[in-house]
């Protein structure tokens, strides 16, 4: 290696150190201690941590509250990503057609939900759901009301949205898809801007239908884009609990509990920091692995047009 | 060695402006505090404080706000394992063998026993103290306390044909009354429901209050067994199921422990079981008439008592104990628990707040205030154990379930019950 290279590979070094420092002193250190504090019993009845090995693992096997909010997360994962990337999809492409008038206010009003905070779009939502005086039972029985009186069915019952165990998660769900879609539009419409219209002239010339267009032009070249919005919803999908602090704190009875929360609650509430430890390495590893397969699964597929 | 003279006096006239400069610099106290009942809670609070510091000069305490009873422990003990614990803080009195388990509280009695005013520990309702002693010792002192009393609406009663001045004074009454309270509309959808009996955030100290009622403490004075399988709690739990499903006068599911009392005021329900600490919130926004009463009894009258105390931690210095004991004393003295009583209506928690002005006018004017009192006599400690808060969700979790119909009640109990063996297992000694 001749000399300027040294140079030049030390002034690399040099240069992501800081970002280096950080990441490791804020990221990876913690994560190191939460795996040895998982191998550890440490609760309220311990006044000394004492090494139990692989036993906190072994308790959440058996942890009724960990499967469900393990099985809640996945579900709650599954449909806000799908239902929010479709919208947010959606979203882009008719803001992305719409007259140039009309686009800012479009992408506005689709946007407002995401400049809310979360803990803020909670509120707004527990009102929402309220039962009977709520915004949605109100609207519900005014709706439903007089058209049971005229044909003689009952009225409209109120729901008790947040407080039914087969309710809560459809309410979170939709509150957060709410919530997020209008984010990822932002990723789709850029995506969409970046794609150069020669294809579309082209297609065009050719013949082909807005169908055609979209799936073998717009589709692919927007497949970059749609895997970054992917992993960037996984990944919130299991990171976001605000609204749970907020709306249900978990219940009825865990039905509406995801890890990210139960996992505040073994460590501040509960006081088990050995098996929060142990959660807090469960959640990494099913967030790697997801990531991982995802972009094995989609960088072979991805056309990157730059 | 020796001194001289100059050195001495200069040593001297240094040690005294020491201590002038700190009686100059008061002694600052942090006090953490929840917020748990409607009404300008915050402002009483600081006012307390404001109060507290003009009258004593040497001594500063801040109110630091910090959410609500859970998220209070929370900061609490963030501050105990950070190595920099509050001064004082009011916590669940319930709070206490997780405090202990943490060597975080500080023991009382040595302030207590050199106190000049004797006896005052006496003067505090026995059913209060009951959750501040643990293992022989006093560890915290009664401040926001409250029981579980039946708030019932006058005008509905009259309307539904019932005596307003007889409230139901057993199970079968309150199940009757609440039948002929419950309104439906030609349809046949509730408009007014019989009772609600919050199932959320506090559901186990509902299901206490029936246990109580049916003869059964659920858990035993050194906080490491609880009786939730037993019998006695299983009818209970039975009974608040048949409220909702078989009489059908209560909401199905869940009922929001905040939303009850807006549920009331709105003319929603016409009676519910709540903590005496809304009282005067449901005072300044009900429109009509409203009646408080004990909660009916089964075998006998019963409610445990509830609310928050004050807590000294154990790893400030000296003279930060010796300040915060004299606040702990002031915020405790009759007076004050006169005036926090009148301003929140949590119950004033001595005997000799009731027997002098102004709280003595103040009850004859407004009687519903001496109901949460005269239940004392039958009230009894708080549900309390080791790895309190993990029990608490134990078994809030296991009555949710039995009352969202996802599990028996027998079911849901022994679950509950077996769940909590494990971890308390681990407590005995």
């Amino acid at each position: 290696m001749t000399r300027r290279g040294a140079r030049e590979g030390l002034l690399g070094w040099a240069l992501v150190f800081p970002a280096l420092a950080l990441v490791g002193l804020f990221t990876l250190w913690p994560l190191v201690q939460a795996g040895i504090s998982s191998l550890y019993r440490n609760d309220l009845s311990t006044t000394v941590p004492q090494f139990i090995g692989f036993g906190n693992y072994k308790a959440l096997l058996g942890d009724r509250v960990f499967w469900k909010a393990l099985c809640n997360n996945l579900v709650f994962a599954l449909a806000t990503v799908v239902l929010s990337m479709a919208i947010a999809l959606c979203f882009a492409l008719l803001a992305h057609h719409a007259r140039s008038g009309l686009k800012p206010s479009l992408q506005l009003a689709w946007f407002l939900p995401t400049v809310i905070p979360m803990v803020a779009a909670a509120n707004i939502w527990l009102f929402i759901y309220t039962p009977s005086y709520g915004l949605l039972d109100g609207t519900l029985k005014a709706i439903v009301d007089p058209v049971a009186g005229l044909v003689g069915l009952p009225g409209y019952k109120d729901g008790n949205w947040l407080g039914n165990p087969t309710s809560v998660m459809p309410s979170l769900i939709a509150m957060y898809v709410w919530k997020e879609a209008g984010y990822f539009m932002l990723f789709f419409l850029v995506g969409l801007e970046r794609i150069d219209r020669q294809y579309y002239e082209a297609a065009r010339l050719d013949g082909a239908g807005n169908w055609t267009v979209f799936r073998r032009i717009t589709a692919p070249l927007l497949m970059p884009t749609a895997l970054f919005v992917l992993i960037i919803s996984c990944t919130t999908a299991f990171k976001t609990v605000d609204h749970l602090v907020i709306m249900t704190q978990g219940g009825p009875d865990n039905a509406s509990n995801l890890l990210l929360y139960y996992t505040y609650q073994t460590a501040f509430s509960f006081w088990d920091i050995g098996k929060a430890s142990a959660l807090t390495v469960c959640l990494l590893a099913l967030l790697s692995v997801l990531i991982a397969l995802n972009l094995r699964y989609f960088d072979r597929r991805i056309h990157y047009s730059d | 060695m020796k001194l001289k003279p100059a050195l001495a006096l200069f040593a001297c006239a240094s040690l005294g402006l020491g201590a002038a400069m700190a009686q100059a610099k008061p002694v600052e106290l942090s006090l953490f505090f929840p917020v748990s009942v409607g009404g300008p809670i915050t402002t009483i609070v600081d006012g307390l404080c404001t109060d507290f510091n003009k009258e004593n000069p040497d001594i500063k305490v801040s109110a630091v706000y910090c959410g609500s009873y859970a998220d209070t422990m929370v900061k609490a003990q963030t501050g105990i394992k950070g190595g920099n614990p509050p001064d004082l803080a009011i916590i669940q009195a319930t709070e206490l063998y997780t405090l202990l388990d943490m060597n975080a509280v500080q023991g009382l009695d040595q302030f207590v026993v050199k106190d000049k005013e004797k006896g005052f520990i006496d003067d505090f309702y026995p059913a209060f103290m009951e959750n501040c002693r643990a293992e022989g010792k006093l560890w915290s002192l009664p401040f926001q306390r409250s029981t579980i009393v039946l708030y019932y609406n006058k005008d509905m009663f009259k309307k539904a044909g019932l005596d307003s001045n007889r409230p139901p004074k057993n199970w079968k009454e309150l199940a009757d009354d609440a039948k002929k309270l419950t309104v439906k509309d030609s349809s046949g959808v509730v408009n007014t429901w019989g009772i609600e009996i919050p199932s959320t955030g506090f559901q186990y100290w509902m299901f206490q209050a029936l246990c109580l009622q049916n003869g059964l403490q659920i858990m035993n004075d050194e906080g490491t067994e609880v009786y939730f399988d037993k019998p006695a709690a299983v009818e209970a739990l039975q009974y608040w199921l048949d409220l909702e499903k078989v009489q059908k006068v209560m909401p199905d599911g869940i009922v929001e422990w905040a939303t009850a009392p807006t549920d009331f005021i709105q003319g929603k329900t016409a009676m519910m079981f709540h903590t005496t600490g809304n009282l005067t919130n449901v005072r300044k926004s009900a429109t009509f008439d409203f009646g408080v009463a004990f909660l009916p009894a089964d075998k006998s009258y019963g409610s445990p008592t509830g609310g928050g105390n004050i807590y000294m931690f154990s790893g400030i210095s000296n003279e930060h104990k010796a300040a915060a004991w004299r606040f702990m004393r002031y915020l405790t003295s009759a007076a004050k628990a006169s005036e926090w009583s009148m301003k929140t209506g949590f119950v004033a928690t001595r005997k000799s707040s009731f027997e002098a002005e102004p709280l003595k006018s103040y009850v004859v004017g407004f009687p519903q205030a001496a109901v949460a009192r005269d239940q004392l006599k039958y009230a009894k400690a708080e549900l309390s154990t080791h790895s309190n808060s993990q029990i608490y969700q134990i078994i809030n979790d296991d009555l949710q379930a039995a009352l969202a119909g996802t599990k028996t009640p027998i079911q849901a109990l022994s679950d509950a019950q077996s769940q909590t063996d494990e971890i308390l297992g681990r407590f005995k000694k």
